[in-house]
């Protein structure tokens, strides 16, 4: 079996709120100084899904594509460490500023470049936008069926057998390949790469495509081809300061709490 | 401008959700005189169409193929109603079904989703939605290059007001094929209140040191009473399987609105923070002065739990 896994660089959703900042004049996260970028955590996931895939079915091959600038390439160097066999760097100037769809509709043109594609991991959401879509619009635009938020996905039956975590439980589906699963942090750890792996994905090369080479246009992808247009990224409105229960003991400040909340008559 | 409202509406208990009426609700302030609809699938849909206040025409269908939801099921049927409806805005509840409806459905149509929407307005003629983005850290406003304009809304993003029965109910197709199947379903639900009914919400977090812990949360839930107060948790706790998955609060957890919520040994990471900065007062107890959580929090004691929570136990009794 062979399957991609989509794999996002993004700035680490750990930044402490203290230490984020937006460029108000062009509507970006201003990088936090000293905190380095990292594969988005789904992701890793996601890739961990399909390497026990691959492990269970001998002969199978993990490809691991991201759509980002230089440093993009971090992140398939970790995936690759993780034990994927390929690494796609979708790189092109004219790729950027994009939304899910031009994200979706780029990644999907990959992936029928690929051609021998049997299954697509993404991650839930990526962790900087958190939109949650391009899995399934990677599907739609290939036309293949997609399980979102699962967590646990093994071949199997019809094609894939996936758990899907819902708001009460969870959920069995079988699903025919080739197939989309997007995967949640349900499905547990990703694995840690042991040094001489992360030696030999270093030495690995990674193959780059433009938009040319995946048979579109400048104006179908990145900003131009967009169709939901962020208009303005802000802070979001401070809560009002903190008022600290008095007393000296645990039992003076609970009665001060419980005294506030029967007071505003919410308790 | 008047424009084409159609709520993707979902049953709950045999009524349209809570969700389904708060997006009518807002429907209403955005169709500027246009058409306000709505969409039921499943068991007793179309008598629950008259539940839908505010809406206009009901498309519905009580083929019991949709009750468990599938999304390539419901869009067929979805799609058949945007057919009919011509929706310059679609909305759709931030739920396990509209996170798959919401990007196919958009896709299908020639549009764009924006997702998890804590507020769409018109602005100028237009259709803006603002969500947050950064895990919560940052907010963000969208504008459509493309109709319709489609927004999955986060639970409670508007109140629900009463209004009009549909005039009309439209016959939708009944249930066709899937490409996935679903094989079984396993429902792990908390006992009792549910957390997003709850008026009093008390999570615990990591700081609690292990699951045995979490004892002393439900206490106090207990003291409050198990009519008013349930339980909840962060991600750290859940990841660490000190409790259900069933039990986040979060991002990716359950959205909650409770007029009180605890967050005990919580840090407030942004993400712990979109579940629940919508509750009226929030109460933090929390060992390090300088936790974020206090910045959101009304009410704060700087302390350990251990020995708070049985206090506040303690006083709740007098
Ligand atoms: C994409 C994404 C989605 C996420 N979604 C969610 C989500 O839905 N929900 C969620 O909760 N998180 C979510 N997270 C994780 C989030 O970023 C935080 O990691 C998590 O909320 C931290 O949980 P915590 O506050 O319990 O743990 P910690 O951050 O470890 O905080 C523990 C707190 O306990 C305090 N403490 C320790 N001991 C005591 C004591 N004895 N008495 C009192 N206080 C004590 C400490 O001072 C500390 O503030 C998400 C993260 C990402 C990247
Ligand atoms: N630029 C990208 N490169 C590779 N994969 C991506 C990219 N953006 C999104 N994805 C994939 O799509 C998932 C959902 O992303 P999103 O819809 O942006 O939240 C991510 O977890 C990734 O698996």
């Amino acid at each position: 079996m062979h399957i991609v896994v989509c794999a996002k660089q993004i700035p680490d959703p750990e930044t402490p709120p203290s230490a984020f900042r937006i460029d108000a004049a062009s509507n970006k996260v201003v990088p936090a100084q000293g905190i380095a970028p990292v594969l988005s955590q789904f992701d890793g996931i996601a890739a961990e899904a399909a390497l026990r895939i691959k492990e269970a079915n001998a002969g199978s091959k993990v490809t691991v594509i991201s759509l980002g600038a230089d440093s993009a390439a971090a992140a398939i160097k970790q995936v690759l460490a993780m034990g994927a066999d390929e690494g796609v760097l979708l790189n092109d100037p004219a790729f950027e500023d994009g939304d899910s769809y031009t994200t979706a509709k780029t990644l999907a043109a990959a992936i029928k470049k690929l051609g021998d594609v049997d299954a697509v991991f993404c991650g839930r959401q990526a962790a900087d936008w958190d939109m949650g879509q391009v899995g399934l619009l990677i599907a739609e635009e290939l036309g293949w069926p997609v399980s979102i938020i699962a967590k646990g996905v093994t071949s199997g039956g019809a094609g894939l057998q996936v758990q899907r975590v819902l708001e009460d439980g969870y959920e069995n589906v079988e699903t025919p390949l080739p197939a989309v699963v997007t995967v949640s942090n349900e499905f547990g750890e990703p694995r840690y790469p042991k040094l001489p792996q992360i030696m030999a994905a270093a030495k690995k090369t990674v193959t780059q495509w433009k938009t040319e080479d995946l048979g579109l246009s400048a104006g179908e992808v990145g900003k131009a081809g967009s169709r939901l247009k962020l208009e303005t990224l802000s802070l979001p409105p401070k809560g009002g300061a903190v008022e600290l229960m008095p007393g000296d003991t645990p039992a003076e400040q609970a009665a001060a709490l419980v005294a506030k909340l029967r007071a505003d008559k919410i308790l | 401008m008047p424009r084409n409202i159609l709520v993707v509406g979902e049953l709950a208990g045999g009524q349209p959700s809570s969700t389904t009426l708060e997006l009518l609700s807002g429907a209403a302030g955005l169709a500027e005189g246009g058409t306000v609809s709505v969409t039921l699938l499943g068991t007793g849909a179309t008598a629950a169409a008259a539940g839908c206040a505010g809406a206009t025409t009901a498309y519905a269908n009580d083929d019991a193929g949709y009750d468990t939801f599938n999304g390539e099921r419901w869009l067929t049927a979805l799609t058949a109603a945007c057919d009919q409806a011509s929706p310059d805005v679609i909305l759709i509840g931030q739920t396990t079904a509209g996170r798959e409806i919401g990007p196919r459905l958009a896709h299908r149509r020639g549009s764009a989703v924006a997702m998890d929407c804590t507020s769409i307005v018109a602005e100028g003629g237009a259709i803006k939605a603002q969500r947050p983005a950064y895990g919560g850290n940052a907010l963000a406003t969208y504008a459509f290059a493309t109709s319709p304009a489609v927004a999955t809304v986060r639970a409670k993003s508007w109140d629900a007001v009463p209004g009009a029965a549909p005039s009309s109910t439209v016959a939708l197709p009944g249930a066709g094929e899937s490409r996935t199947n679903v094989t079984g379903k396993e429902q792990v639900v908390a006992e009792g209140l549910q957390l997003q009914d709850a008026k009093v919400v008390i999570s615990g977090g990591r700081g609690l040191g292990s699951a045995e812990a979490f004892s002393v949360v439900e206490d106090l839930a207990a003291a409050i009473g198990k009519d008013k107060a349930a339980v909840g948790a962060s991600r750290a706790a859940v990841d660490l399987g000190w409790y259900p998955p069933s039990q986040q609060v979060g991002l990716t957890g359950k959205v909650v609105t409770p007029d009180v919520y605890f967050a005990v040994a919580i840090s407030g990471a942004s993400q712990h923070m979109a579940g629940c900065s919508g509750s009226k007062v929030i109460v933090a107890i929390n060992r390090d002065a300088d936790a974020n959580i206090f910045g959101f929090a009304k009410y704060g004691i700087v302390g350990d739990y251990k020995t708070v929570v049985p206090a506040i136990i303690e006083e709740l009794k007098k």
